[in-house]
């Protein structure tokens, strides 16, 4: 007879000391697992109900003494921002350290663009008092410093002839473009533009130079219309007319080619500059005039500020938003920027404050040890797998909105649904052909000009 | 002559290799959960992608488990040889406890209980705790490895069934009257009053639940995490005295008096199977860890194997006197009891076999019932003499996950655990016969899907028709503004299915505008009509 009989011993089970760390044992066999789908549901289920509770996006907020009305990040330093006002002052700002490096002043009127150089120790303000400053940044002293009020003026003056409404400065060079009457181009040396565009009579709001071609810069004008200049050239080279006006214009940094503007239709229409005819995607959402769009550095998502007092986030290529941030007390967004990791959110309102959020609202603060990532992947990837099943998809996607907001959707819905009833009706009652449907994407284009 | 030894040497590795490969193969069979999706056929390219990517990750995670398998969970299960002439069911006890380790032997042990038997038994999820429930009010818990007595507790009541509830924290006992829940102290510490004249308790530890039945016949489901009752099923058999959980899908299996096995979810009113088993009352019923055998034992002699899935029978056996307890341990060993006897079968789930794999017979006592240890080889008897434990090589599942089941789990290790299985606690409407279809879609066929359309639409047809009439019959303008007219005005206001079908009716037909036919021409004017009268008629047709 041969005999062999399950025996274990305990102390090779069982750690040898209190301190050890506790054996797991681990048997993957099917047979000892039952239920594992319905267990991964009710997981993914929990996963989605979980981040839920934990979005809370808001992380602090930096006071200023006038509405804010353009933001900037240091292409250089991760935790440096400027953030321009209303009264003329642009402030620079510790966002890890929740304190202010230094107020810039100098504009006598309102600071409407503000852009740092890629060396970041440079910054540029534009103001509607028709001069450009350029400002050196002090590097930013310990953390525990304390909030530094020291002001400092500007190092240069640039005069121009007409009140400027933007500016961006040049990726690589010691260049930078300001928005006006026209589209100024200016040296860091050279107290006169080196060259301007102008393109019509109407006014230009916003101007940004491609983060890929260094010749190629955006625009978009109060004409309503998305111009696109060349340096190299003396002229602009291409330009569309939309049926409203686009307020910002943001590069996506990883597909140069293409770009969003940010109309005052309440939506975002992103463009591939070689395909102008027909906008790649229509971003809606927003129940009023979308103010400002900027890129996130990983060019998957960008941020939109609006009117309607919120600040929204979009999958570039989503039509709709993923993510929508308020709060009671924030006003019009005039202005909105993506941190240079990706992981925060920066938006500037009227309401004299500059709003840090997480760019991901259930995001966990701090380092996280390696088995908190394991389980934040776990989750992220149930729900993803899940994302269909109608329980899970109704929680996912639940965002609160204010009141007004809401309703401002609800009808906004109810127009656009009715103009549709509408359509299909007169097509249906009229000559075959005889009603030409315009698709969406292209319906907001008038013209394009060569 | 070294480069011959080592071109062989090399030869000999890459064989092992290949063997090894072959090996970690057949071993990934397990892992995989169905056939891979045909991605060839599909013309969408992203879908195509993302399929063949799932695939792939899925493949992957097959291999990993197989190789970990092979690898670091090393054959260790029980085994028992006969050697020349000898059989091993011929083996006695005594001779089995003698041979093996001493560790092993030592598991084998006769409790002496005469007086408040026959004893029912039980164990937690991990085997590491036993529970005795003696007939005449007996409740006790035992770390019976170590010999180690829990608790005790005589309730002076008659004890019909106890089972323990999600950890060895608690356990449930069906008296006389109702049910009660005991702590490990053996204080009582709520008494279930809905649960009345109960015969078997069964708890569903994925779903928290504990199921019930007895002289109604009526199958109760409570939560035991929030107390609420679940489901009340009345089974209308009359009075069920076996009851025994799928564990692959948590379905509860009962067996009747009238030989119909017959199988309820909670979220069912009615059974979702009925089988028609023996001839005779069902006595027990037991089915394998992963739901694919069921095993059934009656009145009328027969021990019958089924195959849960397709529920038809596959062979049956014949025991000499009716079984009376059925049992199938984790690895598909399955112990029949009569009487005085116990029978051990090997394999005789997916065949039958000629000769049982260990047989034992009882020192005193008359059996009650049995279980087999999870992840142990013992086979615990509970009988009217009290409480013995046989070695049966082989039954149980030699290595544990800790998540799932630790014999060797610490206070912590208990309470956190008891945390995880709380947040992925199951809910009673998951319950289906096959547990696979959860969170699938599922395509309706094109037949279907039509033939409840057309049924929507007439019961729609129907109720507006009804509406219609009872609108007809009241035309009382008084309080036709009344909040509750309103309302029912609002519903009768149904969204209408058929529409546009009937509006492209209409349009053939040239009642609309837009399309199809022409518009009806205005009768001309009859050549008998003075001119004076002409202006009457329609212009232009003459």
């Amino acid at each position: 007879m041969k005999i062999k009989a399950i025996n274990r011993s305990a102390s090779e089970c069982t750690r040898e000391r209190s301190q050890d760390v506790q054996k797991v044992h681990k048997n993957l066999d099917p047979a000892l697992h039952p239920f594992e789908k319905a267990v991964e549901y009710t997981r993914a289920l929990n996963a989605a109900k979980l981040d839920r509770v934990f979005a809370k996006p808001f992380i602090s907020a930096f006071p200023h003494d006038d509405g804010v009305t353009c933001l900037a990040r240091n292409p250089k330093v991760l935790n440096g921002l400027a953030a321009g006002c209303a009264d003329g002052i642009v402030k620079l700002w510790d966002v890890p350290g929740k304190r202010s490096l230094r107020k810039l002043v100098g504009h006598t009127g309102a600071v409407k663009g503000i852009s740092i150089a890629p060396s970041g120790d440079v910054a540029v303000s534009c103001s509607t008092d028709c001069s450009v400053r350029l400002f050196r940044l002090p590097f930013a002293p310990f953390m525990s410093a304390g909030p530094v009020e020291d002001e400092a003026s500007a190092t240069l003056e640039f005069q121009g002839k007409h009140a400027f409404r933007g500016i961006d400065h040049h990726w690589t060079r010691n260049t930078f473009a300001t928005a006006g009457q026209q589209v100024d181009v200016w040296d860091h040396e050279r107290s006169e533009p080196i060259s301007n565009f102008s393109w019509g009579s109407d006014s230009v709001t916003s101007v940004r130079f491609n983060p890929a071609e260094p010749d190629l810069l955006a625009s978009a004008g109060s004409d309503r219309s998305i111009a696109l200049y060349d340096l190299r050239s003396s002229t602009p080279i291409r330009k569309i007319i939309m049926q409203t006006r686009s307020n910002a214009i943001a590069w996506n940094p990883m597909e140069a080619f293409n770009f969003t503007c940010a109309n005052e239709d309440c939506n975002l229409y992103t463009y591939d500059m070689r395909k102008l005819q027909s906008a790649a995607c229509i971003h809606k959402d927003f129940v009023s005039a979308v103010m400002d769009v900027d890129y996130s550095p990983t060019g998957r998502e960008f941020v939109a500020g609006s009117y309607d007092r919120s600040v929204r986030l979009f999958a570039y290529n989503g039509g709709h938003s993923k993510e929508v941030y308020h709060t009671k007390r924030m006003q019009r967004v005039f202005s909105v920027r993506f941190s240079g990791d990706g992981s925060y959110v920066f938006s500037g309102s009227d309401d004299m404050n500059v709003r840090v959020w997480k760019a991901k609202a259930s995001q966990q603060q701090g380092t996280l040890v390696a088995r908190e990532l394991h389980k934040q992947a776990y989750q992220d990837a149930l729900v993803q797998r899940y994302q269909h099943m109608p329980e899970i998809r109704r929680i996912t996607r639940h965002r609160h909105l204010p009141v007004p907001l809401y309703k401002a959707a609800k009808l906004r819905r109810t127009m656009t649904e009715a103009e549709d009833r509408k359509q299909k009706r007169r097509v249906a009652h009229s000559k075959p052909g005889s009603v030409i449907v315009k698709p969406a994407r292209k319906k907001k284009i008038v013209t394009e000009i060569e | 002559m070294a480069e011959v030894e080592d071109i062989e040497r090399a030869e000999n590795v890459s064989k092992k290799r290949r063997r090894g490969e072959s090996e970690t193969a057949q071993r990934m069979a397990k892992f995989k959960r169905g056939a891979a999706v045909a991605t060839r056929a599909i013309a969408d390219k992203k879908l195509k992608g993302q399929l063949r990517h799932s695939e792939k990750l899925a493949a992957e995670a097959a291999y990993k488990a197989a190789k970990a398998e092979q690898w670091l969970l090393p054959e260790e299960g029980g085994t028992l040889e006969a050697e020349g002439l000898e059989r091993t069911w011929r083996f006695s006890q005594e001779e089995i406890v003698k041979e093996a380790e001493t560790g092993a032997a030592q598991k084998v042990f006769d409790l002496d209980l005469p007086e408040l038997g026959p004893y029912n038994l039980g164990f937690t999820r991990s085997g590491r705790h036993m529970l005795l429930g003696g007939r005449k009010g007996h409740l006790a818990i035992m770390e019976w490895q170590q010999r180690h007595l829990v608790c005790e507790v005589q309730v002076r009541e008659t004890v019909r069934d106890a089972t323990f509830l999600h950890n060895e924290q608690f356990f449930a006992a069906a008296q006389k009257k109702y049910v009660y829940i005991y702590d490990k102290r053996g204080l009582e510490v709520h008494c279930l009053k809905e649960h009345t004249g109960v015969r078997r308790l069964n708890f569903l530890p994925y779903h928290f639940l504990l199921a019930s039945i007895g002289e109604g016949g009526v199958l109760r489901y409570q939560d035991m995490s929030t107390g609420q009752i679940i489901a009340q099923h009345r089974t209308k058999m009359g009075t069920c005295d076996t009851m025994r959980q799928n564990p692959w899908n948590g379905v509860m299996q009962l067996g009747h008096s009238n030989g119909i096995v017959s199988m309820w979810t909670p979220n069912v009113t009615t059974a979702v199977v009925k089988m028609l088993c023996h001839r005779g009352p069902v006595r027990a019923v037991a089915t394998d860890a992963q739901g694919q055998h069921m095993v059934t034992a009656g009145a009328d002699g027969q021990v019958k194997v089924w195959d849960v899935r397709k529920l038809q029978p596959m062979h049956s056996y014949f025991s000499r006197a009716p079984a009376e307890s059925l049992d199938i341990s984790q690895r598909g060993l399955l112990a029949v009891g009569y009487g005085r006897n116990v029978q051990v079968w090997k394999d005789a789930l997916a065949q039958k076999q000629e000769s049982p794999y260990m047989c034992h017979t009882l020192a005193s006592g008359v059996l009650r019932n049995f279980h087999f240890c999870p992840y142990e080889d013992v086979l615990a008897v509970g009988h009217s003499g009290g409480v013995s434990t046989m070695l049966v090589p082989g039954a149980g599942e030699p290595h544990y996950d800790s998540r799932v089941a630790d014999p060797f789990q610490g206070r912590k290790a208990r309470r956190e655990q008891e945390v995880a299985h709380l947040m992925d606690k199951l809910q009673p409407d998951m319950i289906v016969l096959d547990p696979s279809t959860i969170a699938q879609v599922r395509k309706e066929p094109k037949d279907v899907a039509e033939e409840r359309k057309a049924e929507a639409a007439a019961a729609n047809a129907a109720r507006r028709k009804e509406q219609e009439d009872k609108n007809e019959s009241k035309k009382r303008m008084k309080g036709k503004n009344k909040p509750s007219r309103r309302q029912k005005k609002k519903q009768n206001n149904i969204i209408e299915a058929g529409k546009p079908e009937l509006r492209q009716r209409m349009r053939e037909q040239g009642v609309l505008s837009g399309g199809g036919a022409e518009k009806k021409q205005p009768a001309a004017i009859p050549e008998d009509v003075p001119r004076a009268l002409h202006r009457f008629y329609k212009k232009g047709v003459q």
